[in-house]
């Protein structure tokens, strides 16, 4: 089930969703330039680097300002970049998706060649899943997935300035083992307690949209 | 399999952001290999590293970047990490870092039956495999800061309750607990601390119990 593996606490609502008009609306207009999938699976069938062009050019920006708030040099922010943009190329074949968004997966990327090359330490990855017979590609997935992520995006967007910096120092804080802790929850911190207020926010705005739409 | 404890919510968070000390990384990875629940949660922290990304700031690449990157693809591209296989009673990761599976692991003793191995993972935090015979309890035991335990074989029980395969107990420096396995299998746990704790077997036993390590 892509939902269960994808996005299931913000997600879930995906599900609910089900506004099948938009999502032949979508089909119908998946061509546009802003259809990172499609692109992605461009450069995943075809090779086509043109799509990879128009990928680039979007995402590479945008990891390079993430590893720069990640404490990285602007030189090694713009080689790391490089990197990332080039993993996708490589590893364009793993993309599914009905399984991620090309966002999240470009951020999984970024993340963890920022561990590699700024914290140069290794990170543990889960067991790869084991799908089973390869399936059928599920168009209504993907769809059902992009429009979720346009939701969280939106939602985003919509928090109040200070839980938006407080999740964006979350994720992009290159934070000191004493914060850590902090982070990881135990003991109890101011920080988390606001984190938690946040996503919570952040998880009802998306189930208000929700209810408000089926 | 049902698991019952699980990761919390800013441990999943840390680890999606990749903020989590090496050794809990892996114990984490460990856990989402055993747990479609939290690994699907830890996916949801990836969606929103993923918005962020994509609504975060644009910083200019260099000039001829995409040239650069164009001409990249036609040659040798960054070298991948082989992918570990789950090895017996080790998930992927873990056997990753073992090496191979139970029979792999040099245990050294550490007094009543109980046996460690340490893990190398980076600085920061320890990770460590606990080998518990069956019925036996692992002395009282502090830590600094945070201690993951998950077990990967056998249960053990605490005071805050019991912990079979897949489960995973989050205790703080507040917590002196003594783990004792359940009759049955011998239990074997992954632990992740954040203090790297001093090696028992190197201090002499008296020191050991005055010092409660």
């Amino acid at each position: 089930m892509t939902e269960s593996i994808g996005l299931p606490s913000f997600g879930a609502m995906a599900e609910k969703v089900g506004l099948r008009r938009k999502r032949e609306a979508a089909l119908a207009g998946a061509e546009d330039e802003t259809d990172w999938a499609g692109l992605l699976v461009r450069v995943r069938d075809q090779q086509d680097r043109a799509a990879f062009a128009v990928l680039f050019r979007h995402f590479a920006p945008r990891v390079k300002g993430y590893l720069m708030k990640s404490g990285a040099g602007a030189a090694l922010a713009e080689e790391c970049a490089q990197d990332v943009m080039a993993v996708l190329w490589q590893k364009a074949h793993l993309f599914d998706p009905g399984r991620a968004s090309v966002a999240t997966w470009v951020f999984t990327i970024a993340r963890n060649r920022q561990i590699d090359a700024l914290r140069r330490a290794r990170r543990a990855e889960p067991e790869a899943l084991d799908w089973g017979p390869a399936p059928e590609p599920d168009q209504s997935d993907a769809l059902a997935l992009q429009e979720e992520t346009a939701l969280l995006g939106q939602a985003l967007a919509a928090l109040p300035g200070p839980q938006r910096v407080l999740i964006e120092r979350a994720f992009y804080g290159d934070l000191s083992h004493g914060e850590i802790a902090a982070e990881t929850g135990l003991p109890l911190g101011t920080i988390k307690s606001r984190i938690r207020l946040a996503l919570d926010k952040l998880r009802r705005q998306m189930t208000n949209r929700d209810d408000g739409r089926t | 399999m049902t698991i019952r404890h699980h990761l919390s919510e800013p441990l999943l968070m840390a680890y999606a952001a990749g903020h989590l000390p090496e050794a809990f990384s892996l114990v984490v990875a460990t856990h989402l290999s055993l747990c479609d629940d939290c690994r699907a949660r830890a996916g949801a922290f990836e969606a929103v590293g993923g918005a962020l990304l994509d609504a975060g700031n644009e910083t200019a690449m260099g000039d001829q970047a995409l040239d650069r990157a164009l001409a990249r693809l036609d040659g040798p591209l960054p070298p991948q990490r082989p992918e570990a296989r789950a090895a017996g009673i080790f998930p992927a990761p873990l056997a990753g870092y073992v090496g191979g599976d139970l029979a792999t692991v040099r245990w050294q003793r550490v007094g009543g039956g109980v046996r460690q191995a340490i893990l190398p993972t980076g600085k920061g935090a320890m990770a460590r495999l606990v080998y518990i015979p069956a019925g036996k309890a692992v002395p009282d035991h502090g830590h600094q800061g945070i201690e993951l335990t998950l077990v990967l074989q056998g249960a053990f029980a605490d005071a805050a309750g019991r912990y079979d395969r897949g489960d995973v107990e989050i205790s703080d420096d507040a917590v002196v607990h003594t783990p004792t396995a359940l009759a049955g299998l011998d239990c074997i746990c992954l632990t992740a601390a954040e203090a790297p704790l001093r090696f028992r077997g190197l201090i002499p036993r008296v020191a050991q119990r005055w010092l409660r390590i």
